[in-house]
């Protein structure tokens, strides 16, 4: 058995090494030909100005560089060309006197191809301009250049050269599209030696704790391990899940040969090579299928826990990973069915929107479908079963905290002051999320991007940076091996606020305490992961009703006096008074 | 202002300050030389297995005392002077109070066993004991434990899953034989044996071995086989700490003599949890209970009596837990080890040997009088409801559905326990109520 154990721990590690040295053995050569692909009319530009064609560089930090100089270089070439310049900006102040003349331009600008390119930018930008009287010359000098910048900043960068956009778009495809080594030649072997490998080596490794000692909770350890007590292990997994999440959000180009390993899968199923966000999905549902058997072997004394994970299991495989990249295949919109706003927080945004509408029935299906599962599903299910019909049942985040993050579910806070940070900080970020999402409708209906002097566009994007990316990815899971399994669902996700405030006031479900069995051993508090003090209530007797509660059922599971189980019924008495059973001589609520 | 000293930061003492501070706002000191705060000594062996960090449990954050005005102080009492109403601390000096409540606790009992003070040899009661335990089973081949209660099944708990081999010592012919019935017994002592636990059923320590450092080397048995081993667990029950309520003149027995309001031979001195011995003990109960449970209860009701609410220690129908490694167990009413004259018995076993129930009823009247149940939750409030009614065993039967307290999903025995019974009693059969669960009704 041990023997087993111990291939498996090595074969892993072998293909974890593997994964984290694809990231670095490629090179990259820009030919003249991808160049001409990807940038057109604009590549001779890049000749010109920057070396990077035709070198070869041995990693993808090296030609990220030089690919920045270049279109910075090629941007300074252009605006130096097309730009108007300070003593462009002198002359036409010169030229005007106390009102300013648009028809000045023709003193200032002769007919060449530049001359006529400002004057036309110049008209474009300035226009407004023409007519206009100046208190002094200062001020009308001060106007003229901030129109010539204007034309610098959203024009010239935009036409002639590189705007930033368009700059990370070509570093990450040129940077896939150029990479060549083992990794691009035979992205197949890769997959084996790493996704394979790795599989094989975490199930050999899991399998054989079946044998380890009869079904029953077996935590033992957990706070003595460098893994799961916040120890050297913990902390470097966390550093290595955050800069995975930093690199796959905001710096996907150097991470192209992970991505360039899982083109056979993503060709395999629609049919093109894949992007980042397949290899996020791919990953994704990988740790929660190999996990969640960990899980199922963990907690095989309790049925409640296997069917559970078998859920998770489930609606990450079939609803968020295979059907959308199926509907991708039959050209249909990607869907993700079982994904709700406000945690599917771009649902309501124009593109999103346009792309259903335009897609027929199936497309007008599945905004109905989304709308309904808000203003039906969230309510009626949660009424009916808790709030853990999601968050413990179908969700991907929960389905990850349940399957990955469960060794670390002890690491929660369960302080009254990490309770009373939690309340204010999730319930911000859903009043920050209906506001961005009314002010993307705002827009959407009539067109204005500015409400009170804020681009609903500029509130959009800090949405998706700070909390789409930052707290659900890089802090949400990053921090799994520090702070517990659960941070972004239960500080920040605008759902389960929404899923948790119809629990604490209008649903049938609570966990109910049994008469007065507990033994205050703080069990139930420790590994609920939601930081939920649950022996506070058991030890008095109290049922516990509150907002958070995922229903994962693990209180009750690893309470060894038999006090606590998640239960359905009657609305009434579910704010019982806490009373402990025992005592004839003292009736008395403690 | 009347000031209420408690002695002893356990359960008792700490439900017995809590309560007092809801019902007044007298002044309130807890004394330990334990701990500083309260932590649950139930948890014990989740420190040491790794499930939990001591910060873990203390059930109430450290500001609640603050909060709660309860004054903790970290000193050792060495003697009480009921005449002037004041302490004697080791660290503090004098220390007064108007009121006392002793709630020392037990310590484990030592039968004079020869080698029974050796350097790795501890019982598993206090913090201290534990940190001693995680000291001298470090890297250890094997450990003995001796005495076959509900400790030492923790402790050997506790030692396996650090793959330390165990010899367990059982003076009864089946594990907590003296407790349970033969059959509940047998499946328990099956389970220990499954965790590769050498379990030596009706075997006794006769002396421990020394080696040259004075560290246990060995045990020998009332067999006289020699176990080596380099640890030992005294486990054979405990005994009420009262040396210092002895020697402060105030009465004792085995335990701190008390009445029906807890109050001990002097006045305003009391006394409550494990330590106190009733004078005239309740009905089928003993005169020391060393329970969590009683141990709560008494705190909460001398806290009545303190705050003038003047109030006897009536314990309700008896109830109380375990988990004998993964198997759970509860118990509601009375189960004895022998049925007596006017009891029968009805007792159930799952086909896998890790579930049972065993009922008790009048052999006449056939009243409930008791169940025991093995890895299968039952519901408190409805056999409390069910013996303070004095239903019949039938009536429990039929309603067993509605006690069931298992996670969802989980399977349900209830159609085959009333199938057993009716078997078993062919002349009373009984129809189960309620409604089937919808896994039930789906896979039978």
């Amino acid at each position: 058995m041990k023997a087993i154990k111990t291939t498996g721990l090595v074969l892993f590690i072998i293909g974890f090494g593997i994964f984290i040295g694809s990231f670095f053995i490629e090179s990259y050569v820009v030919t003249e030909n991808l160049l001409q692909n990807r940038v057109g009319d604009k590549a001779e530009l890049v000749k010109r100005n920057s070396d990077v064609v035709g070198k070869t560089f041995s990693n993808s930090f090296s030609l990220v560089r030089d690919l920045d100089e270049a279109f910075n270089a090629v941007n300074k070439v252009q605006l130096d060309a097309f730009g108007i310049t300070d003593k462009e900006v002198n002359k036409i102040a010169v030229q005007n006197e106390g009102s300013f003349e648009i028809s000045s331009l023709d003193q200032v600008f002769d007919d060449s191809e530049t001359g006529t390119y400002k004057k036309k930018t110049f008209r474009d930008y300035g226009g407004w301009l023409d007519g206009r009287e100046f208190g002094s010359k200062e001020e009308m000098q001060q106007q003229i250049a901030n129109v010539a910048n204007n034309i610098k900043l959203y024009q010239i960068v935009n036409e002639k050269g590189f705007d930033k956009y368009k700059v990370k778009d070509l570093k990450y495809s040129l940077t896939k599209a150029s990479s060549t080594g083992l990794v691009s030649g035979s992205p197949g072997l890769f997959l084996f030696l790493t996704y394979i490998v790795c599989i094989v080596g975490a199930l050999l490794y899991i399998l054989p704790k079946i044998k380890d000692a009869p079904p029953g909770i077996k935590n033992n350890g957990l706070f003595h391990k460098a893994m799961t007590s916040v120890g050297w292990l913990g902390i470097l997994t966390g550093t290595f899940l955050i800069l995975f999440y930093i690199i796959l959000y905001f710096y996907p180009e150097y991470m192209t040969s992970w991505i360039i390993t899982v083109d056979p899968v993503s060709q395999f199923l629609k049919g093109s090579d894949a992007g980042r966000f397949f290899l996020y999905g791919f990953i994704y549902t990988l740790c929660i299928l190999v996990m969640g058997v960990r899980m199922i072997i963990k907690y095989r004394h309790s049925k409640y826990q296997m069917v559970r994970t078998m859920s998770v299991m489930f609606f990450q495989t079939a609803f968020a990973f295979l059907i959308p990249e199926i509907l991708l295949k039959l050209n249909q919109p990607y869907f993700d069915f079982k994904n709700i706003w406000p945690l599917d927080y771009d649902f309501f945004f124009d593109n999103e929107l346009n792309t259903l509408m335009a897609n027929g029935g199936l497309g007008i299906f599945m905004l109905g479908w989304g709308i309904a599962l808000i203003i039906l599903g969230v309510p009626v299910f949660v009424y009916f079963f808790g709030k853990r019909w999601y968050c413990s049942w179908v969700c991907g985040c929960g389905g990850l905290a349940e399957t990955l993050g469960d060794p670390y579910r002890q690491l929660s806070d369960k302080s009254v002051k990490a309770w009373k940070i939690e309340r204010w900080m999730i319930h911000a970020v859903l009043a920050f999320a209906v506001v961005m999402t009314g002010g993307v409708l705002y827009t959407y209906w009539t067109g204005s991007s500015q409400i009170l002097g804020v681009s609903s566009y500029d509130v959009r994007s800090v949405y998706g940076a700070w909390i789409g990316a930052g707290f659900a990815g890089v802090v949400g899971t990053g921090f799994y091996p520090i702070m517990g399994n659960r941070v972004w669902c239960r500080f920040g996700c605008p759902l389960a606020a929404y899923l948790g405030l119809v629990q604490r006031f209008k649903s049938r479900f609570r966990i109910t305490t049994n008469g007065g069995q507990c033994i205050s051993c703080g069990n139930c508090s420790t590994y609920c992961e939601m930081g939920i003090d649950v022996r506070w209530y058991a030890q008095r007797g109290q049922n516990i009703v509150r907002s958070s509660c995922v229903g994962c059922g693990v209180c009750s599971s690893v309470c060894p006096r038999g006090v606590l189980n998640l239960e359905v019924k009657d609305e009434e008495g579910r704010f019982g008074k806490p009373i402990l059973l025992g005592n004839d001589g003292v009736k008395l609520q403690s | 202002m009347s000031h209420v000293v408690i002695i002893g930061n356990g359960i008792s003492g700490v439900t017995a300050a809590r309560h007092i501070r809801k019902n007044s706002d007298y002044e309130i000191t807890i004394i330990s030389a334990e701990t500083d705060h309260f932590w649950s000594r139930t948890a014990l062996m989740y420190i040491y297995m790794g499930h939990m960090k001591f910060e873990h449990t203390k059930p109430y954050e450290d500001w609640f005392w603050k909060k709660n005005k309860i004054n903790l102080v970290n000193d050792y009492v060495e003697k009480i002077n009921t005449q002037e109403k004041s302490l004697e601390l080791i660290k503090k000096g004098e220390f007064s109070y108007d009121q006392l409540i002793l709630a020392t606790g037990a310590k484990p009992n030592k039968f004079g066993w020869p080698g029974q003070d050796l350097k790795g040899v501890s019982g598993m009661v206090s913090y201290q004991d534990l940190r001693y335990i995680e000291k001298y089973t470090k890297g250890i081949e094997r450990g003995v434990i001796v005495g076959g209660g509900l400790i030492g099944v923790e402790l050997a708990e506790m030692l396996r899953s650090k793959d330390i081999d165990v010899t367990f010592l059982v003076r009864e012919k089946k594990f907590w034989n003296n407790v349970l019935p033969h059959q509940d017994a047998c499946i328990i002592s099956n389970h220990i044996k499954e965790h590769h636990v050498d379990l030596r059923l009706g075997s006794e320590l006769k002396e421990i071995l020394p080696d040259e450092n004075g560290r246990v080397k060995a045990v020998v048995t009332s067999e006289g086989d020699e176990i080596p081993c380099q640890f030992v667990g005294l486990t054979a029950g405990v005994q009420p700490n009262i040396d210092l309520a002895k020697a402060s003149g105030i009465e004792t027995g085995r335990g701190i003599l008390v009445n029906e309001y807890l109050e001990t031979s002097v006045k305003d001195v009391y006394s409550v949890g494990d330590c106190a011995e009733r004078r005239e003990p309740l009905p089928n109960r003993r005169p020391i209970e060393q329970v969590w449970y009683t141990g709560r209860m008494m705190g909460e009701t001398v806290a009545q009596t303190i705050t003038e609410n003047k109030t006897a220690y009536r314990p309700g129908n008896w109830f109380n837990s375990a988990k004998f490694f993964d198997i759970e167990y509860q118990t509601y009413g009375w189960v004895w080890n022998q049925l007596k004259d006017n009891e029968k018995e009805f007792y159930w076993e799952h086909e896998s040997g890790k579930k049972c129930m065993h009922f008790i009823f009048d052999r006449e009247t056939k009243l409930f009088l008791g169940v025991n149940t093995f890895g299968i939750r039952l519901r408190h409030e409805c056999f409390d409801k069910w013996l303070t009614e004095k239903r019949d065993i039938f009536h429990v039967l039929e309603n067993l559905r509605k006690a069931n307290f298992d996670p969802e999903f989980f399977n349900r025995h209830e159609q085959q326990i009333a199938e057993a019974f009716n078997k078993q009693y062919p002349d009373n059969t009984i129809k189960l109520k309620g409604k089937k669960s919808l896994l039930e009704a789906i896979f039978g």
